[in-house]
């Protein structure tokens, strides 16, 4: 355990140093909340490939780097153009975040429709207390989860999004989580907390992106509150700098007949780790969780799912896409969780996986786990190449072989893509993937 | 016509019929386990110095392992001090016909069902009887000698035929393996050694039946099969046990070669004690089974039907090596009040153009819980390997579980794989369609299981095909409520 505890020292030390000015440190309940979760972490440790939920993904680059808390940074990061940031020119209101410090200058929230409220989690600490008691870290689970427990001891700030009763929000709100070029390797623990009240609606999407060519870990918690009958349409956009560390944790809690629909953008980051987990606590829930997957170069980028089933009634609709190049590994771990009580239950999950190349590797491991016996379960898996025929057939209409593979491995990605509802970030998305096929003009012209 | 509430009754009361003991004078070594003991296991054999080594180095190696937790089940710890290692009946010593077998273990076989006297045998099988720790006796061996296969227990292997053993045991599973195969290298007492020379085909099934009678006793049996290139067999396995209120620990270990062109085809009839309807006694079925495709175009298929057991812990594997090799793996496993099944298999490819298929039915009831584990592996060596897994689950009930864990390892982008699991209810409006014809509820139940399980018994021999169909209809009693 020596090795353990080197490795978590530092965290350890640099809690007892800020933990006096930590935001929320006067409320006792986050004060003992983040104490409770530091000393968790002390004991976990950072898990290693003999964790069953980690067995593919080594962490050892982000345990062994010395990385330092990030300090909230001045100035307009747009002066680096290096960092790409997508949609960030769209009417849409936004949220902007650099280095896990939320930065109203750079926000454009003056535009905010009625009733939906936008702050810093710093802000919301001070002026949303009770609200955010009954919230705040009482859904991501960091017992069992080393990273999950180092995020909720140490955030500094964030974003609360509040969207009051009834009140349905039609444009997107978009939240740019930002890390920029700093002296050092720094951490960030940006947490967000999204609550949608009785039956209003709301489009949220998280971007992540950093200066190219810079080291860092990014290790967001976000966790989202649907009430009864409420509708929240989630988008996640990762791409982190190519030597970036993201390992990003997503909990989503849903009362009775709430809808939530996730699609998980993956493309970016040298190490990406996402832990997306949704639990049905009412009757008549809907969950979807979709996912698309690029990878190429060394990029270890590994997704886990869980959909935990604990009430009768409830459907929950799954499609992950995976498609690796080069040296690329993908892991997927879809865990489907159907407690004793939740008859009725229809879950469905699917996981396709594309192998471009021959050293790309793929470890997938759908996992259902039933304890009721009036539902209807099922997973599949398919990992292969491009259909053969399928390529022969574009060739024999005279398409060259580059671009037949091309538009098979865009018609792939394309489930994922339709579903993607804000317009200028599908058109992003799918210029990304073209940049990332053989013949991706070719596609792109077509489109 | 309705169905009579009497039949219902007396089908779902029907006891493990295979239950009962025999009274035969045993000869055990006293509880415990200690390099003393394995010692005096390998002496009773009267084994070769190698053999005794290899003992002693497992039982070494198995002193630093732990017990693994992995698994998703649970059972009280067990003590492996307080477990006989050795049992055997006294009268065994010796024995060149079976007219000098004790008649009262003859006994214990034909109740069983099991017939050992060759000349009343219509079907042509030949069984390896092992009661307890040792083979009792060995039908058919002189018809198969005229055609050069050895058949016959691993202790007169390890006598008449050293050579082979010592060049194939452990060689699938080596003595470090895992916990129990471990614990079973360095104490097993007995199990069945097969030899198919180059280019036979066996002409009958060969057979082993397994039974543990003495009280408190471990049974470590393990088994080799070679088949010589050009090859064939099928081996068949079946096991059963006395009810009794305590544990029973069985932990076998099972080695398969084929070798160019060879074929081997292994089924198992798993029927061990399942321990009362409130989950008192049964047995512990921690079984390691691997075959080892080592030739080109060679086959190994597994059949499993597991009805029996407290806890199954079993994933019979195969590692395919040789080029344009196939394995298979067609499973049933059910589980009632309070069973729990973790099955499952692992295909590694190493070869080109390896194809494996895994088929696999779970069925939960009572209490019941039911997991299927399964790997499959294709390494960057493997182009062109094919796999196709199904696993499908069953629920009979609200207090059972069924849970699939399948890990699915691809390194080579020329391969293709499809995975497909579903689990559900077993279908109401398909027992009312029974119904309505005049079928009871207990019956359709047994035929809407069966048709479920249609594409795993088509693979077994037939006599086991019908015995398995009975057997899933026995354990599923009582469970329709």
């Amino acid at each position: 355990m020596i090795e353990v505890t080197e490795k978590t020292n530092p965290y350890v030390a640099c809690f007892e140093k800020s933990k006096d000015s930590l935001p929320g440190n006067e409320l006792p309940w986050l004060a003992s909340e983040r104490q409770k979760a530091m000393d968790r972490f002390a004991h976990l440790g950072f898990p290693t490939t003999k964790h069953e939920d980690w067995r593919f993904t080594n962490i050892k680059p982000v345990a062994s780097t010395s990385f330092t808390e990030s300090q909230p940074q001045e100035g307009a990061f747009a002066s680096d153009p290096t960092i790409g940031i997508p949609l960030i020119d769209t009417e849409h209101a936004r949220v902007v975040l650099v280095n896990g410090f939320f930065r109203a200058d750079l926000s454009k929230l003056e535009n905010l429709p009625d009733g939906i409220t936008v702050k810093s989690l710093k802000d919301a600490l001070k002026e949303d207390a009770n609200l955010l008691e009954a919230h705040l870290t009482k859904y991501a689970r960091y017992a069992d989860h080393a990273f999950v427990a180092l995020n909720t001891a140490l955030f500094q700030d964030g974003v609360f999004v509040h969207v009051k009763r009834g009140k349905v929000i039609e444009t997107p709100l978009l939240i740019f989580n930002v890390t920029t070029e700093s002296a050092g390797q720094i951490a960030c623990h940006p947490r967000c907390l999204i609550i949608a009240e009785e039956a209003s609606q709301a489009t949220v999407m998280e971007a992540y992106t950093g200066s190219e060519g810079s080291v860092y870990l990014n290790n967001p918690v976000t966790e989202i509150y649907l009430a009864q009958n409420a509708v929240v349409d989630h988008y996640k956009l990762q791409q982190e700098s190519e030597k970036a560390f993201h390992i990003a944790t997503l909990q989503v809690h849903q009362e009775r007949t709430s809808n939530f629909a996730n699609q998980n953008i993956v493309y970016g980051g040298a190490i990406a780790r996402n832990d997306i987990s949704a639990t049905l606590a009412g009757e008549g829930i809907v969950s979807t969780v979709n996912g698309l997957t690029v990878g190429g170069g060394t990029q270890i980028l590994d997704n886990h799912t869980f959909i935990d089933h604990a009430m009768p009634h409830c459907n929950s609709y799954e499609v992950y896409k995976t498609v690796l190049d080069e040296k690329a590994k993908g892991v997927f771990n879809g865990r489907i969780m159907v407690a004793q009580d939740a008859q009725k239950t229809d879950a469905k999950q699917t996981n396709q996986n594309l192998l471009l190349s021959g050293e790309a590797t793929i470890n997938t491991k759908p996992q259902l786990e039933i304890f009721a016996d009036d539902v209807r379960c099922t997973h599949g898996a398919t990992i292969g190449q491009l259909d053969s025929e399928a390529i022969f057939y574009l060739r024999t209409r005279g398409i060259n072989e580059d671009a037949a593979k091309s538009i098979l491995t865009y018609a792939f990605a394309g489930y994922v893509l339709e579903r993607i509802k804000i317009e200028t970030l599908r058109e992003h998305v799918e210029s990304v993937l073209c940049d990332r096929l053989p013949m991706g003009d070719l596609v792109r012209g077509a489109l | 016509m309705p169905p009579t509430e009497e039949s219902i009754e007396q089908l779902a009361n029907k006891e493990y019929k295979w239950g009962f003991v025999t009274d035969i004078e045993q000869e055990t070594f006293p509880k415990g386990l200690s390099e003393e003991v394995v010692r005096k296991i390998s002496a009773k054999k009267n084994e070769p110095e190698w053999m005794l080594e290899w003992r002693l180095k497992a039982y070494k190696h198995w002193l630093t392992l732990d017990e693994p937790t992995w698994a998703y089940v649970k059972f009280d710890p067990i003590d492996y001090q307080d477990m006989i290692y050795y049992a055997a009946p006294k009268e065994a010593p010796q024995l060149d016909s079976l007219d000098e077998v004790d008649p009262k273990l003859l006994e214990t076989y034909n109740k069983l069902g099991i017939s050992l006297d060759e000349q009343k045998r219509l079907s042509g099988v030949a069984v390896d009887a092992v009661f307890d720790s040792v083979s009792v006796a060995t039908t058919f061996k002189a018809t198969l000698a005229e055609k050069g296969i050895i058949f016959c227990s691993i202790s007169d292997a390890m006598q008449e035929h050293p050579e082979l053993v010592q060049k194939y045991i452990g060689s699938v599973v080596p003595i470090s393996d895992n916990y129990f195969a471990t614990l079973n290298s360095a104490v097993f007492s007995d199990g069945s050694f097969v030899h198919i020379p180059k280019g036979v085909r066996c002409p009958m099934e060969l057979s082993t039946y397994f039974r543990i009678n003495a009280e408190n006793t471990g049974q470590f049996e393990r088994t080799l099969i070679i088949a010589e290139e050009g090859s064939h067999v099928s081996y068949l396995e079946g096991c059963t046990a006395p009810m009794r209120d305590e544990n029973q620990l069985h932990a076998a270990v099972v080695e398969l070669v084929a070798h160019d062109d060879a074929q081997i085809k292994y089924s198992t009839v798993q029927n061990w004690y399942p321990g009362d309807e409130n989950g008192k006694g049964g047995i512990y079925n921690f079984v390691t089974k691997r075959g080892l495709c080592k030739g080109k175009n060679s086959k190994i298929s597994w059949t499993q039907v597991e009805t029996g057991s407290a806890i199954t812990w079993k994933y019979p594997s195969c590692v395919l090596q040789g080029d344009n090799s196939v394995g298979e793996f067609y499973s049933v496993a059910l589980t009632n009040n309070y069973q729990q099944a973790d099955t499952g298999t692992k295909m590694i490819h190493i070869g080109k153009n390896t194809k494996s298929t895994i088929i696999s039915k779970g069925i939960s009831a009572g209490r019941g819980q039911n997991i299927y584990r399964g790997q499959v592996k294709i390494l960057k060596g493997a182009e062109n390997a094919r796999n196709f897994s199904q696993c499908d689950s069953m629920l009979i009930g609200d207090r059972c579980g069924a849970h699939t864990f399948p890990y699915i390892d691809v390194q080579n982008p020329s391969a293709r794989m499809e995975h497909e699991a579903t689990t559900s209810k077993i279908g109401e409006d398909q027992i009312f369609y029974c119904n309505q014809r005049g079928i009871d509820t207990e019956d359709a139940v047994s035929m809407i299981v069966n048709g479920f399980c249609k594409a795993v018994f088509k693979e077994l021999p037939m006599e086991f095909a019908v015995e398995a169909q009975k057997l899933l209809g026995i354990s599923l009693e009582g469970s329709v409520g």
